[in-house]
């Protein structure tokens, strides 16, 4: 069923189209594509920024406001900064992108389930800026009521005018009339274990392995810092786990009960526990190869794990940018005389 | 810890037990400690002589260090090492490089090096065919020797024939027959050795470089060879096992029924009992040359001299082939298996570039790997079992004129005064009168034997001296796996014996809990019982049989091309090597973990 020009459902789309569904709705319609299961959900396309923008703009200037500004004058993106959110929070969605998104969250959550939704910025110019960039826009956890979208959608839309945003793209010089904002709502996982994987060692870039650390709970845990999660690496091509450190778990996040996260107490028999079986990481392990084998690169992946299904879905899947930005000059190359080889092993004199 | 101000203790330091002395004195000169010595850097070559040597024994240490050094220093070159140097004390051989430091000299071995060794890795193929050769012609010179005889008259024929040489020359000949034979064998052993580990090396530096995390096992396996020799003695024990059932004389094979008693009764099972013995004598010649140790001491007798170890395989293989087992090693499976993990770590690398030299790096790494993993078996296996089969006859005969009491005592004489005793006899039947070697040896054989019990029982530092900054010589870092790292971990263990861990080389991956064996000499072999994690200083593939018995195994030495790490990971058990103590640290029948993922031994009573 197609949908309406403002949504897509992530099996429509692919890293192709992140110029109207940003580099997250991109990268979870190319997941969709390449097989890996991701929590069901679509993306609020650019054009409904635009249209927005538009209404925003025909009343006073928004995108020349900040282009006028510069990135030393933090006094000035602070004024600007507040005016233009408090514009964006006010402004009611245009008619069109309201019904379209009314449809759609009736689509995705069926009537009286009150499944939980996560809504999520995805900005357009992501990959061209670094990963810092998209960690600056917001995103909301557990949003129960249908009611709340149209709010969560704007409240996205406007972080994309927040000091530190605004400031980081004046630093880079990146033209403003590029900038747009696409905007992910997906089924949120209850997770039971929840973490990160890299398809490539985070400490020796070695692209043999991939470390996956997890702990109970919501991924948000890991990825904040809250919590020491167990890690784990395993061979991708011999399935060996040669590193398990299991990590004392002290608290985990959970879904509160009006929404958002809150962290609990572990108890005590599960703190010192693995959070994941030789089973899981093997799947995981997969899916890691998976997903590298079709991005053509090394991957940071978020994963969960649904705690009443306990199916493992992928909640997001980055490419890896330390390692591979080290990667300039090769190991050995060939040799002419392939026995000059031996002459590392013969030849010198290892110093200290 | 600080590192540069580290040190093991100096070598003069160390202590002759008291009441030793004289068998400390009886080893040569040559190998015995001086002051000078204080300044060196010395480590004890626990992989290869484990148990105090007795002084004949020493004679693996002259014939082999000679021969490495000989291929090092001067048929090969290598640029930055010369040959190793050995002392003896307390019956422990600790061994030291000598490093080629001068950047003139090194440049002009470099030069010497490539015209060399090059020239041997191009026509590897040739040259090891003929090694091949020039082996079996040395083993056949070696059993052709003539046995020992000493008739009261020299027989008419040899008068007639006017050979003109007496029976009792026949005796030196022979002897220093077998001792020129078992020095020239050390030759062939080297021929091949440094420039194949070093190949070996090459393509194991490479990728770790590529693959920092990937394990030493990993690398072994791309590597290792599916069908090489040493795995032979045990197929073809599991051969053995099929045809009993096979034959229907199974039965006869019960645990802890002697290898004779098992024989005997075969005797009498008809046309199929006879059977089974005939296939028994093809897997024996020469399949069962193999002995239980490494080959470097007398008492390792071959599956040959002594059945009992292999024999004592056969119920395990035995009941695994009636449960429906073939026992037949899936080698088209392993070689596809290894193919495929080539090609999956091929397809990981960065770039082109690096794909083309890891290829080129792989194919000599496979064209050397053969000699590496064969030339055990025809010499320290085959070849020495003749060898120390000989000196034993030299012993029955000189026990026979009452130099000692048994044949193996020869074995706590050194090489040269085997050969004075030898003179003394042939003296002796020359002129009529006694021999003067029962006066002399009984007592000097029981005062070193005696000695090596001493030295049994007290440990030795596994290092003397300064610590370098770096091993950098690469003869002792690929036979010996011995590192700046290795040397940290011993400085360590040695100050943290409260410590409830060990940690060696990940050798075998899996996680294993049971009662520790701890074997200190193959004589005690027979004590492993069903599910022990036995607990030695060195493996040894020929020990296959014991795998069929244990849940695990940690060694003292040991690396990633030991052969004990190739053995646990065909038998699937967990194994740590190279801990450098855990005969010393572990109680025998203590509850121990197993972690051969890891590479760390866990003491949990």
């Amino acid at each position: 069923m197609g949908a309406g020009a403002h949504i897509a459902w992530f099996d429509e789309i692919g890293l192709g189209d992140r110029e109207q569904v940003g580099g997250k709705g991109g990268s979870l319609g190319e997941l969709t594509r390449a097989g890996i299961a991701v929590p069901p959900g679509y993306v609020v396309r650019t054009s409904a920024f635009e249209r927005f923008l538009e209404s925003l703009e025909r009343e006073a200037p928004v995108r020349a406001a900040v282009a006028a500004l510069k990135a030393d004058d933090l006094e000035s993106i602070t004024a600007c900064s507040r005016a233009l959110r408090r514009r964006m929070e006010e402004a009611e969605l245009p008619g069109e992108v309201l019904e379209e998104l009314t449809a759609a969250q009736a689509r995705l959550v069926r009537a009286g389930t009150e499944q939980p939704v996560a809504v999520r910025s995805s900005a357009t110019c992501e990959d061209a800026l670094d990963a810092s960039f998209a960690g600056l826009q917001d995103t909301y956890l557990w949003v129960r009521a249908a009611a709340q979208m149209p709010e969560r959608v704007r409240s996205c839309w406007a972080s994309l005018y927040s000091v530190p945003s605004i400031s980081y793209r004046l630093k880079h010089g990146f033209p403003e009339e590029r900038v747009a904002m696409a905007v992910v709502v997906q089924i949120m996982v209850d997770a039971g274990t929840a973490g990160v994987m890299f398809t490539r060692s985070p400490t020796t870039g070695d692209r043999s392995v991939v470390t996956i650390e997890g702990a109970w709970g919501l991924g948000s845990a890991v990825v904040g810092g809250e919590v020491t999660p167990d890690r784990w690496v395993l061979g991708k091509i011999t399935g060996e786990i040669s590193v398990r450190e299991i990590s004392d778990k002290l608290i985990q996040h959970v879904p509160a009960a009006n929404g958002g996260v809150e962290a609990v107490a572990v108890g005590e028999e599960r703190r010192r526990a693995p959070s994941l079986s030789d089973t899981q990481l093997q799947e995981l392990g997969a899916i890691a190869r998976q997903v590298e084998r079709h991005y053509g690169r090394a991957q940071d992946i978020e994963w969960a794990i649904d705690r009443h299904s306990g199916a493992i879905l992928l909640l997001q899947s980055r490419p890896e940018t330390v390692w591979s930005a080290r990667d300039a000059a090769p190991i050995a190359k060939p040799q002419q005389d392939p026995l000059m080889h031996v002459m590392s092993i013969f030849g010198t004199r290892r110093c200290p | 810890m600080n590192t540069q101000s580290a040190a093991f203790p100096a070598p003069s330091s160390l202590q002759v037990l008291p009441g030793t002395e004289r068998a400390q004195a009886a080893y040569p000169y040559y190998m015995q400690f001086t002051a000078a010595d204080d300044a060196r850097f010395w480590f004890y070559n626990s992989m290869h002589f484990p148990e105090p040597m007795s002084a004949f024994d020493m004679v693996t240490a002259e014939a082999a260090y000679c021969a490495l050094g000989s291929s090092t220093t001067r048929v090969h070159c290598l640029p930055t090492t010369l040959g190793i140097d050995y002392r003896i004390i307390n019956g422990r051989v600790y061994i030291g490089g000598n490093a080629v430091t001068d950047p003139a000299q090194i440049a002009r071995r470099t030069g010497e090096f490539q015209q060399r060794a090059f020239y041997y890795y191009g026509n590897w193929e040739r040259l090891y065919a003929q090694w091949r050769e020039k082996m079996l012609a040395l083993i056949r010179e070696a059993q052709a020797l003539p046995k020992l005889e000493l008739p009261e008259f020299e027989p008419l024929a040899n008068v007639h024939a006017g050979r003109g040489i007496a029976a009792n020359h026949q005796l030196l000949e022979t002897y220093q027959k077998s001792l020129e034979g078992y020095f020239r064998m050390w030759h062939h052993h080297f021929e091949f050795l440094l420039l194949g580990y070093g190949a070996y090396m090459t393509f194991f530096a490479f990728c770790k470089k590529a693959f920092p995390e990937i394990s030493d096992q990993t690398v072994a396996r791309m590597v290792a060879g599916i069908d090489a020799e040493i795995f032979r003695p045990d197929e073809e024990l599991r051969r053995l096992a099929r045809r009993a059932v096979d034959l229907g004389v199974d039965d006869e094979f019960k645990e802890g029924r002697t290898a004779q008693a098992i024989m005997a009764a075969l005797g009498t099972r008809g046309a199929a009992g006879r059977a089974w013995l005939e296939e028994l004598a093809t897997s024996r010649d020469p399949w069962f040359n193999i002995n239980v140790g490494d080959g470097f001491y007398h008492y390792h007798r071959s599956w040959n001299d002594d059945l009992s170890m292999p024999f004592a395989g056969l119920p395990g293989y035995i009941a695994r082939v009636k449960a429906g087992e073939s026992l037949k090693r899936p080698i088209e499976k392993l070689q596809a298996q290894r193919r495929q993990l080539i090609q999956d770590y091929r397809d990981l690398l960065g770039s082109e570039e690096e794909r083309q030299a890891y290829d080129q790096m792989i194919a000599l790494a496979h064209r050397v790997f053969p000699y590496v993993e064969g030339h055990k078996f025809y010499c320290e296996h085959w070849y020495t079992n003749l060898f120390f089969n000989k000196i034993r006859e030299f012993g029955a005969l000189l026990a026979a004129h009452g130099f000692f009491a048994r044949e193996e005592d020869v074995f706590q004489l050194t090489h040269y005064e085997v050969e004075a005793a030898i003179i003394d006899l042939m003296t002796s039947w020359s002129n009529g009168s006694p021999p003067r070697g029962p006066e002399r040896w009984p007592q000097i054989v029981s005062e070193r034997r005696a000695a090596i019990a001493e030295w049994a029982k007290h440990g030795t530092p596994p290092a003397l001296g300064p610590v370098p900054d770096v091993i950098d010589d690469p003869a002792i870092v690929m036979l010996w796996g011995i590192t700046r790292e290795s040397l940290d971990r011993w400085l360590h263990a040695t100050s943290d014996a409260g410590s409830r861990e060990l940690r060696g080389f990940a050798a075998s991956s899996g996680i294993v809990e049971g009662p520790a064996c701890v074997v200190r000499s193959v004589e005690e072999i027979a004590r492993v019982r069903q599910g022990d994690i036995l607990v030695c200083q060195i493996t040894n593939p020929t020990w296959a049989p014991i795998f069929q018995k244990i849940a695990g195994a940690v060694s003292d030495i040991g690396g990633s091309m030991s052969h004990a790490a190739i053995v646990a990971r065909e038998f699937g058990l967990p194994a740590v090597v190279g801990t450098g103590n855990a005969t010393s640290r572990i109680k025998d029948g203590q509850r121990i973990r197993v972690d051969g993922g890891r590479g760390v031994v866990t003491l949990l009573s």
